[in-house]
């Protein structure tokens, strides 16, 4: 999986989630970017992501995602 | 919508909840609105939004409430300006395990861990008497799920001392306490969590991070069991199965195998998978279910079949039987129309997926599940909801029977020269009082089901149904009706409000199931005889339009005889009665 495939389809997850076709992500994309992006949202979020990439995250991984960026790196870990 | 039907995928409605509220809002339908407070132990925020969709998907909008996190049991003991101007309908108690702090310890003695169960348990009661008081609406609490760990291990379900002692004793309580109080639910969080699976029930994570005290994942799951109490308490459950036959009901084919063919009974494990759903299905006959049959079959073949003598019903359980070769959209509206039921209230069970597709797509608001295979067909129809209980009274017993004796009566209605020879053929008694204890749970019901003939279609909470009985502000009267082929138990219910010399009809209906009987008409005399002798002169009878009761529009005037008193532009129409010198109306039912 690269980069580029794993921003495609987080892209899709992050429309389906806030229910916003015109969403576009970048490695720097942050909660405050996202207009509906707040805690509450965050957990659907992470949820809906891990089950795009069939993967769970740790709860020290949750807590310490800054940016879309870090996300994206974290998905390319784990699909080594 | 099928995203929403059991069995669902928990992670699409998760993900996409927004769009799919959208979609619902913008379907047209015609909803209930109800406020519903949700007390939460623990965070809500998912499982309100998840709850909203099925709610809405079963034609309730709700408008919510949330205590602020974990404050349900301050909100409800010590109350909160927001919550109180609030005025909920219905109270739902999210706790859990989480909230129970069992804090019990092996060095503790009988009579330590007793107090313990005794202070959590006060604790709860002192709670639900609070919110009794305060609001007078039906009240949902959780039971308790099992721990994810123990201590003891096994040990831990019979020692005093276990927690998973505790839950289960804790539990038991509460449903003696269920068991004497009308309008409080049970949500048997007990058993989801166990279907669920514990392990998958208590992803940690969830509450460590975000104080969930259950996996997000399971959150639709406990959503839609929650929601099946609602819609049941507030009136919106199915009221009849129609089945299909070969495939359905047993193995094989009856018009190709012949009936004593047939894969039914305890010979083989095919034949023991079919008895057992047939079991299933006999056993909704007395929960006050109606069983039809909508089978493409010659009718001798499916009596045949139905009469087989290895299998659990007979031909006599079921109230109608359609086993022919029309459409099977076209059947599912002859049953409905002959049972004087909506569509909507009907759910439709085959094996096979075009049958299916074809009822779903030409008969809007039938249910049609998704039934699987044989060895699934009882787990989802149960887990489906669609007959959630939340009352039992003694009419739900009997409905087949009077459903069965409804269809006699038209059978016999061809003998008659004119329709009121037929009627008093019948031979019908009726007794019509003001409201009385031992029919307020009926009344309720009746007005949160009856959509046809209801002139203003107001729903009522049982609470409120008792306070008006006592109030005199109010005249009220429940009319049963009888008659040689059965009792059809209580069926018209009126509420009017006094003012001055006039009495103002709030709530006027009658079960469909006694309609064109003149049930009416003396529904009005006893009316306007109780008026008369409190005084009043007048009659006012409103009309308020809905999807489903164009039935009474004109009833007002071109039946009753009332004159036109106001419109609206809503639709809403107001007509009047003058009541000095009122002669009665009914000639066909002997009264009382």
């Amino acid at each position: 999986m690269n980069a580029k495939e794993i921003y495609e389809r987080l892209e899709s997850v992050f429309q389906d989630v806030f229910d916003d076709s015109g969403i576009r992500l970048t490695g720097f994309t942050t909660a405050d970017d996202i207009e509906d992006w707040d805690s509450i949202e965050h957990i659907t979020l992470i949820s809906a992501v891990e089950d795009e990439f069939k993967m769970r995250f740790s709860m020290g991984e949750v807590s310490g995602m800054k940016n879309v960026g870090e996300m994206v790196n974290l998905i390319m870990e784990r699909g080594k | 919508m099928r995203e929403l039907e059991y069995p669902f995928e928990a992670a699409y409605i998760l993900k996409k909840k927004r769009s799919l509220k959208k979609k619902l809002l913008s379907d047209g339908t015609a909803r209930v609105k109800k406020k519903i407070a949700v007390l939460g132990g623990s965070t809500t925020s998912d499982i309100v939004s998840v709850l909203e969709l099925f709610l809405l998907d079963s034609g309730i909008e709700a408008e919510f409430y949330q205590s602020e996190y974990a404050q349900y049991w301050q909100d409800a003991v010590f109350g909160n300006p927001v919550l109180d101007s609030f005025e909920p309908d219905l109270i739902f108690i999210h706790t859990t395990y989480r909230n129970l702090d069992a804090a019990l310890n092996v060095r503790m003695t009988r009579q330590e861990a007793d107090a313990v169960l005794e202070e959590r348990y006060s604790r709860l009661e002192q709670m639900w008497s609070a919110l009794d008081r305060k609001f007078r609406c039906p009240i949902i609490q959780n039971n308790f799920e099992l721990p994810f760990f123990r201590l003891m291990g096994s040990r831990e379900a019979y020692d005093y001392r276990g927690t998973v002692n505790l839950i289960t004793r804790l539990n038991m309580k509460l449903y003696d306490y269920a068991a004497e109080h009308e309008s409080f639910y049970i949500n048997d969080i007990n058993w989801l969590s166990a279907a669920y699976g514990l392990d998958k029930w208590f992803d940690l994570k969830y509450w460590y991070l975000y104080k969930y005290a259950m996996s997000l994942e399971a959150v639709p799951e406990y959503a839609f069991q929650t929601a099946n109490i609602i819609k049941s308490v507030f009136g919106r459950n199915k009221k009849c199965i129609a089945v299909d036959l070969d495939n359905t009901m047993w193995g094989g084919i009856v018009g190709d195998d012949g009936a004593e063919n047939l894969e039914i009974g305890q010979e083989t494990g095919t034949a023991q998978a079919y008895y057992e759903f047939q079991q299933y299905i006999k056993s909704y006959k007395d929960l006050g279910i109606v069983l039809t049959v909508c089978s493409k079959n010659e009718e001798e073949n499916a009596l045949a079949g139905l009469s087989h003598p290895e299998g659990a019903v007979s031909p006599e359980d079921f109230t109608l039987i359609k086993a022919n070769w029309l459409p099977k959209d076209r059947n599912i509206s002859d049953i409905a129309q002959e049972l004087n039921i909506l569509p909507e209230a009907i759910v439709f069970c085959d094996d096979n997926p075009a049958e299916r597709e074809i009822v779903r797509s030409q008969l809007a608001g039938a249910a049609v599940p998704e039934i699987g295979e044989v060895t699934d067909y009882i787990r989802i129809l149960d887990r489906s909801g669609f007959f959630e209980v939340t009352s039992l009274s003694e009419d739900d017993l009997k409905r087949n029977e009077m459903y069965k004796a409804n269809i006699a009566r038209a059978n016999s209605l061809a003998r008659f020269e004119s329709y009121e020879d037929y009627l008093l053929s019948l031979e019908m008694t009726a007794e019509i009082q003001p409201f009385k204890p031992v029919y307020i749970q009926r009344i309720t019901q009746l007005t949160n089901k009856s959509n046809q003939f209801n002139f203003t279609t107001k729903r009522y909470t049982q609470t409120e149904i008792e306070d008006i009985s006592k109030n005199e502000k109010y005249v009220t009267l429940y009319g049963k009706l009888a008659d040689k082929f059965g009792d059809n138990g209580v069926v018209s219910v009126i509420i009017g409000e006094k003012n001055g010399d006039t009495l103002t009809i709030e709530l006027w209906l009658m079960s469909c199931r006694v309609l064109k009987r003149d049930m009416e008409l003396a529904m009005l005399d006893a009316l306007a005889a109780a008026a008369a002798e409190q005084g009043i002169s007048r009659l006012v009878g409103v009309y308020i339009p809905t999807a489903k009761n164009k039935m009474v529009k004109d009833f007002y005037p071109d039946v009753l005889g009332f004159s036109p008193l106001c419109a609206n532009s809503q639709g809403v129409t107001s007509w009047e009665l003058d009541i000095s010198g009122y002669e009665n109306k009914n000639k066909v039912i002997k009264v009382n």
